[in-house]
């Protein structure tokens, strides 16, 4: 039987070796965006992909989810006759929390999986090193574009989701419930503030990273086969929805996180 | 008198891991011949091919190209020394998101920094030169044929006219009439470049056809070389069993070693 510490310290020391390589991957994947040339024909082409294509998904992910919670608030709110904070409350979860975090991990779902898939299967067939031998740096080429696509199209996406999120919330309120519609949207300009859209897209924008970072770092290094590209594909969409709940964590807590309100 | 070296390994060391790929590499590659590697699969022919192009690091040794030692390159010298090869690799490799056109034009685009139209049309003509039409072109990769593929491939390979192309098991996978049009369309090409080659194969027939001079990797090593006329007569066991394809030899007892 193996020694458990010796156990613990392999697990440790892959950990740390991964984090390390990611790093690297991350430094010159950086290097690569803010050095000229970019390929702009390519990030146009992938905000297309990443943006357009994830429209529908992230669009009725907000809509059900703001509708949802207003139906919830009210209920909760009732207890304390306080039916009238529904508009606040779901304006504020959705453009705080809901609308990047969901928004960000149905991408993810979608995005990272499709960029590891397709540079793990461009790593095993050989066209990544072909790309090298036409003088082309893969970084350059391949992940910088995808970086770039995302933290770009993000942004504007969880921006169409808030929207489409509080409507469904304006949908529930003013048609199931009965809430005012002029006071109710009068509720929700009145209690957004300029923080929270800020932080909302300062989010997604990191969002967009971790999800074309994970997908790219996953697919570029894969090995093995269809059974390698599967592996990264996996890994990439489950290590992408871990960084982007911590990282989500940690830009609440450095926004908000001296706030009374 | 010696002639000019084009390409140079000097005890060339590869591993990965405990696995020791490439153990002391020698190998000179005269300019405007036609080398070419025979030997098993997992002898470390890929390794040396990427070793040299820079795709790996060697842990050990030196890889001069046209008398500089590309191991200690920077990453912009390095580019514009891959600027003088070509490559067809073992699957072709084309990119499946790009036209064939584009796979063709892509090194005179994105290497060259070609205009598209341009590029385009040395794309078609280097379609035209390897037996394809222009209608090819516009095709996507993933509706050529495997023979098509590689035909593509060479196109690719030849369409900068680099001084170094290097083919990866060019014949694999096709069959023997393909394969012999590929090796004639290579002998062709190459002729009309005046490039320098290297090969790997596994192919006698290939070797033969493609050959001027042969070196034959076992064990990560440079166990013969030779002119191709020489090869049946190598007194080299391992030699004669690899081209004879015989499964009785010295190859097949260390393999019933392990």
């Amino acid at each position: 039987m193996r020694n458990p510490l010796a156990v613990i310290g392999q697990v440790v020391l892959a950990s740390l070796a991964e984090i390390g390589s990611l790093s690297r991957f991350s430094a010159a994947a950086i290097s690569h965006i803010v050095r000229p040339p970019i390929y702009w024909r390519l990030v146009l082409n992938h905000m297309w992909l990443i943006g357009y294509n994830s429209l529908p998904v992230v669009g009725l992910t907000a809509l059900f989810t703001g509708a949802a919670l207003a139906q919830q608030i009210y209920v909760g709110g009732s207890r304390f006759n306080a039916e009238s904070v529904v508009p606040g409350v779901v304006v504020i979860a959705i453009v705080r929390e809901l609308g990047p975090v969901l928004g960000g991990l149905m991408v993810a779902g979608r995005v990272s999986s499709a960029m590891a898939a397709e540079l793990g299967t461009m790593r095993v067939t050989e066209q990544i090193d072909a790309l090298v031998t036409l003088s082309t740096d893969p970084f350059k080429y391949l992940i910088a574009p995808r970086l770039l696509a995302a933290v770009i199209t993000l942004p504007i996406l969880v921006l169409v989701a808030n929207i489409i999120g509080v409507l469904g919330g304006y949908m529930i309120g003013t048609g199931r419930l009965g809430l005012n519609e002029g006071t109710y949207l009068q509720v929700t300009v009145d209690f957004l503030e300029r923080a929270d859209v800020i932080s909302s897209l300062v989010k997604a924008s990191v969002f967009g990273f971790i999800i074309a970072l994970m997908g790219s770092y996953h697919g570029y290094y894969s090995r093995g086969g269809a059974q390698g590209v599967g592996k990264a594909t996996t890994n990439a969409v489950v290590s992408a929805f871990i960084a982007i709940l911590l990282a989500n964590l940690i830009i609440t807590v450095i926004v908000f996180g001296g706030r009374g309100a | 008198m010696s002639k000019e070296l084009k390409i140079q390994l000097k005890n060339v060391h590869k591993g990965f891991g405990p696995k020791k790929v490439l153990q002391g590499i020698n190998l000179d590659v005269p300019k405007g011949e036609s080398v070419v590697i025979i030997g098993g699969s997992g002898t470390g022919k890929s390794v040396m091919l990427k070793c040299i192009l820079g795709i790996l690091e060697p842990d050990q040794g030196s890889i001069f190209v046209d008398g500089e030692d590309v191991t200690k390159f920077s990453r912009a010298a390095r580019k514009r020394t891959l600027s003088k090869f070509g490559m067809l690799f073992q699957g072709a490799a084309l990119f499946d998101s790009l036209p064939v056109w584009e796979n063709v034009a892509f090194g005179l685009i994105q290497g060259k920094g070609m205009k598209r139209k341009d590029a385009k049309e040395i794309a078609i003509e280097k379609l035209r030169r390897v037996g394809l039409g222009p209608d090819v072109g516009e095709l996507s990769p993933a509706e050529l044929s495997g023979g098509m593929q590689k035909r593509v491939g060479l196109a690719r390979a030849i369409a900068t006219e680099p001084e170094i192309i290097f083919f990866d098991e060019p014949t694999t996978g096709l069959d023997p009439i393909m394969a012999d049009v590929i090796n004639d369309l290579i002998v062709e090409c190459v002729k009309d470049l005046g490039a320098t080659t290297l090969s790997i194969t596994h192919d006698m027939a290939s070797a033969r056809k493609i050959a001027d001079g042969i070196a034959m990797l076992y064990k990560g090593q440079i166990i013969w070389e030779g002119s191709k006329d020489e090869i049946d007569h190598s007194g080299n066991d391992y030699v004669d069993q690899f081209i004879h394809g015989r499964a009785q030899g010295p190859i097949e007892m260390e393999l019933l070693k392990l």
